[in-house]
């Protein structure tokens, strides 16, 4: 059966849309990866309200109000398939696996809202055991309520790295050191967005977050630089400067952060547009203010379109069900435009109190100086290997992966494909934007080999 | 690196890693458990022989790959705990031809 | 700086070969790319060294070829990644064994020995994973594979390091003899200027039919879309490369434990854009053959599909030789999904052909003309 609005990613964004589109009377299908809605910030929002209350209060009112918006999906009459891992979309078609079955459903309009991921911090000794990135340690919090040891450092910077400080500390545990690699300067430069920051919450929440950690012991150092992780066979030790000093934190457990990107893996797929948007340093897909995509017929909205955070993704995805509705000609553009004024001036004011965090919380150092540095993961290709191939003539990503496989494993570059393009520009001395990223090729996912081997389109 | 964690109403669930029985409760994921568990290691890097354990829990860095039930390459974060299972940690590099 | 002697169109691994080889012959080499060298078939093909089953007219280039395969890093100073694992072409039943014994008497009467029968037994020894019930194979031992990128890199680094000079991002939007020079010639135009040369090679790939048109002399070449698949890694199982005579395959493991999938299945190809769409009907019919003879890869995981843009001719043996219209104008091109292991061998001919006029090896059969229709001749 073809549907009006098929939706990838059950998040936010995804579950905003699939309300509002099905308000208006489409027929909505959402697929997402998990086993329940909520996408990446309110995880099993509904196991964890449900079972313990007193789980849901630490994780704070966000979560709260995840949990309203999951029930609010859930009453849309928008048809959910859970554990549905979408691998390849075609015009008009989105396959996926469930189970071990390879299905497709057929699609007037195609949403995607994949969210962010966390942008790679690639350092020195960041694939030892031991090593996480602050969004897993979140979620074996909130998912598992599994607390780090004492000795456990958070390294990098970016809003969330403090957050999960307080979450581990309002849960009972502790932690040796915050250690914040934002150069000192950036506070004077930040501080002109000051005032459009105030009153967006997002400083006086940040603010108390502090005062909090230092009055549990948490040691505290800013502006370091020249991280690395050392150890045998899994992390012993945090070295990296601070104030001119050399400086050594004995650790089994560093947790790295770096602010969030675009997942771009799915709008690369699919051929979309995407610009270069230097204040975020990342790729962001191109879209209008609905969230129409370059392609036709396919839709970007929440983190996975422009990193905006919870609230705004949510937004966004209410725009994108209006404006498939509007499209399917459910809803006239005056409705599409009155039903959507409240939600603009939502977002217009969550946006106002980004450019603050923006700049702050930009990365440090997206480029490993050390050659030694692993970049892809998958096939353990060094920094060094890489300035190597372009040393040779490797003009972009896709020359630099056929020339080394690297991004060419098991994550499919996701881990090594913003670093790779830095690594290149850099060597380069131009933008980005004119380096481009990897070609990404279906499977989106790896999938079983039996399963496409016995593929028939519509299995749905 | 050791986890404790927060009382829970949650059922428990018992699985195998490397047939060694593993207390789980049900919602988490493999991965999660192994980590509760302290287990050091779930797969060795195909090229370098490198001990590795999940990074990002959330289904991007695949290096949590593990055998479960007797399929490899699966993500141990983003597969639910279930009674029973049996789990293998991924040493290819070392594994010895047919 | 003047004119070079001869303009090369085209930077896959024919056009970086035959520029490699032009300036060994001490001839002053320009390159022309549209995109980046080694962007289609020759950077992204599956990489196989393969002498096993060619066509007979391509057997001379093939052995000649295989010599050069041997001792690559004295023509490139680099392995290109060449291992001789053999190409194994398994079997699956009495008729095929009978077309294998038929085929290796004929070469041996051409003088050529590369490729062997072999029984049901010596297969099971060298591919213990098989599946059963194959009565035997074709093998060419010397056989393997090589790294198509690094290949393609490894020529055009050595070509630059003769001289030749490589301009990437520079398409030749058209190509007129050129009345003002001396002794005929031709005027290349790019949107970054015209070039200028005595010598013309046409080694543009897919996109190879536009020059020859425009030289009035049309061939029918397809743009094709083979593809691939390649898997996560895996517990080593298979040394050689595998095809089979019942289906297109072409399988192989790799040393850090992942297989490829090919055999020559096509996807669609633009070639306004150089890009390429899947077709999953087809794919699923490619790896229903390597789940039938390998019963492991019921276990395997996808990593990715892609697919490259390839000229294809209707005889399935490429165009190598002068223009049948327009002297000083040369082609290789058409290599039909199997030109990689020629690489390093067209160059060479080319260059002879260049230099004497005439070439080491016989290419009769690779003539532009032989696509004339009647009525034109
Ligand atoms: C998926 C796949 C698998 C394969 N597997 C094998 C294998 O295992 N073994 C084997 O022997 N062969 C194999 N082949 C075939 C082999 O790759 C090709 O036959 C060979 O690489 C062709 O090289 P080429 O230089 O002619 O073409 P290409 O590599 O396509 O190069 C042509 C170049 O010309 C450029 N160009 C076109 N028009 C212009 C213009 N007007 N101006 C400037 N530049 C222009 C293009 O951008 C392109 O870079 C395979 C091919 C594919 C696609
Ligand atoms: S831990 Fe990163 S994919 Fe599972």
């Amino acid at each position: 059966m073809k549907q009006d609005l098929v939706i990838v990613g059950a998040g936010p964004a995804g579950m905003g849309a699939a309300i509002e589109a099905r308000r208006a009377g489409l027929s909505v299908l959402v697929l997402d990866e998990q086993s329940a809605p909520g996408g990446q910030i309110y995880r099993q929002v509904e196991r964890v309200t449900l079972t313990e209350t007193a789980r849901a209060d630490r994780l704070g009112p966000d979560y709260a109000h995840g949990a309203a918006l999951v029930r609010e999906f859930r009453d849309s009459g928008a048809e959910y398939l859970p554990g549905a891992m979408v691998w390849q979309i075609e015009a008009g078609k989105v396959w996926y696996l469930s189970g071990d079955r390879a299905a497709s459903a057929d699609a007037g309009q195609i949403l995607m809202a994949t969210g962010a991921i966390e942008r790679p911090m690639t350092r020195k000794g960041w694939t030892l055991p031991g090593v996480m990135s602050a969004g897993g340690v979140q979620i074996l919090l909130k998912s598992s309520g599994m607390i780090p040891g004492a000795d456990t450092v958070l390294a990098g910077s970016g809003p969330l790295l403090y957050l999960i400080a307080g979450q581990i500390l309002a849960a009972g545990g502790r932690l040796q050191a915050i250690v914040e690699t934002v150069p000192s300067s950036r506070y004077l430069a930040a501080a002109r967005h000051l005032p459009a920051a105030l009153g967006t919450g997002y400083l006086s929440k940040g603010l108390a977050m502090l005062m909090g950690l230092r009055r549990k012991g948490v040691q505290i150092y800013r502006g370091v630089s020249d991280l690395e992780v050392t150890g045998r066979d899994r992390a012993e030790a945090l070295h990296f400067r601070h104030k001119g000093q050399a400086v050594t934190l004995t650790t089994s457990l560093v947790v790295l952060h770096e602010g969030v990107i675009p997942n771009q893996q799915i709008t690369r797929l699919t051929e979309c547009a995407h610009d270069w948007n230097p204040a975020q340093d990342c790729f962001e897909p191109r879209t209008d203010d609905w969230g129409n995509a370059s392609v036709p017929g396919l839709m970007i909205a929440g983190d996975g379109a422009g990193i905006g955070g919870a609230w705004a993704a949510e937004a966004g995805g209410r725009l994108a069900g209006l404006e498939a509705a509007r499209a399917a000609g459910r809803i006239d553009t005056t409705t599409r435009d009155a039903q959507a004024a409240p939600l603009r001036a939502r977002l217009n004011a969550l946006i106002r109190g980004r450019g603050f965090l923006e700049v702050l919380y930009a990365p440090s150092a997206p480029v490993p100086k050390d050659d030694a540095t692993i970049v892809c993961r998958c096939e353990e290709i060094t920094a060094g290997q890489i300035r190597e191939a372009v040393a040779i003539g490797g003009l972009g990503p896709n020359q630099v992966k056929s020339y080394l496989r690297c991004g060419m494993g098991p994550c499919q570059g996701r881990m090594c494909g913003p670093v790779v393009t830095a690594i290149i520009a850099e060597e380069r001395g131009v933008s980005p934007d004119a380096i481009g990223y990897f070609r990404i090729r279906p499977p989106l996912k790896p999938i079983p080999l039996a399963a496409i081997a016995n593929a028939e389109p519509g299995d749905g | 690196m050791s986890f404790t964690r927060t009382p829970t109403a949650a059922r428990s669930v018992q699985f195998s890693f490397d047939g060694m029985p593993v207390q789980a409760r049900e919602g988490d994921s493999v991965a999660a458990a192994l980590l509760a568990a302290g287990i050091d290691r779930f797969r060795t890097t195909p090229k370098q022989g490198k001990p590795r354990l999940p990074y990002c829990m959330m289904g991007i860095c695949f290096d949590c790959l593990l055998e479960i039930d007797g399929e490899a390459n699966r993500q141990g974060c983003m597969v639910e705990v279930r009674d029973g299972m049996q789990v293998r940690r991924q040493d290819q590099s070392r594994e010895v031809r047919l | 700086m003047g004119s070079p002697d001869v303009v090369v169109i085209g930077g896959g691994l024919h056009g970086c070969a035959t520029a490699l080889h032009c300036a060994r012959a001490g001839l002053q080499v320009e390159l022309l790319e549209r995109e980046a060298v080694g962007r289609h078939a020759s950077g992204v093909n599956a990489g196989g060294v393969r002498q096993l089953g060619r066509h007979y007219s391509e057997v001379p280039l093939s052995v000649l070829a295989m010599q050069m395969w041997r001792s690559i890093g004295d023509l490139v100073d680099d392995d290109c990644g060449f291992q001789p694992s053999g190409q194994i072409k398994v079997a699956g039943t009495e008729a095929h064994m009978e077309a294998n014994r038929a085929r290796v008497a004929r070469l041996q009467t051409m003088g050529f020995a590369h490729e062997e029968v072999i029984g049901a037994d010596e297969l099971r020894a060298l591919l213990p994973a098989l599946s059963d019930g194959h009565p035997g194979a074709l093998i060419s031992r010397q056989d393997g594979f090589a790294n198509p990128y690094r290949t393609t890199t490894a020529f055009r680094r050595k070509a630059q390091s003769l001289g030749v000079r490589i301009h990437e991002g520079r398409a030749a939007t058209a190509l007129t003899r050129d009345g003002a020079r001396e002794g005929g010639g031709f005027r290349i135009d790019t949107a970054q200027g015209p070039l200028r040369a005595a010598r013309v090679v046409n080694c543009a790939g897919a996109w190879a039919g536009t020059i020859c048109a425009a030289m009035g002399e049309p061939v029918p070449i397809r743009a094709a879309a083979p593809m691939m698949t390649i898997t996560a890694p895996m517990a080593p199982f298979v040394s050689p490369v595998v095809g089979f005579s019942g289906a297109p395959l072409s399988f192989k493991q790799f040393a850090n434990g992942t297989v490829m999938i090919g055999g020559g299945y096509s996807g669609e190809a633009d070639l306004d854009t150089g890009l390429t769409r899947l077709r999953h009907d087809r794919l699923a019919v490619n790896l229903r053959t390597a789940m039938d003879l390998f019963p492991v890869m019921a276990g395997a995981r996808i990593v990715r599909h892609w697919a490259g843009v390839e000229g294809e001719m209707p005889d399935a043996i490429p165009v190598i030789g002068p223009s049948s219209t327009t002297e000083g104008l040369f082609h290789a091109f058409g290599f039909s999904a199997h030109g990689f292991q020629l690489g390093p061998v067209v160059g060479l001919l080319i260059a002879d052909l260049i230099q004497q006029g005439r070439s080491r090896l016989n290419l009769a059969d690779f003539a532009i003309s032989r696509f004339r229709t009647q009525d034109e001749t």
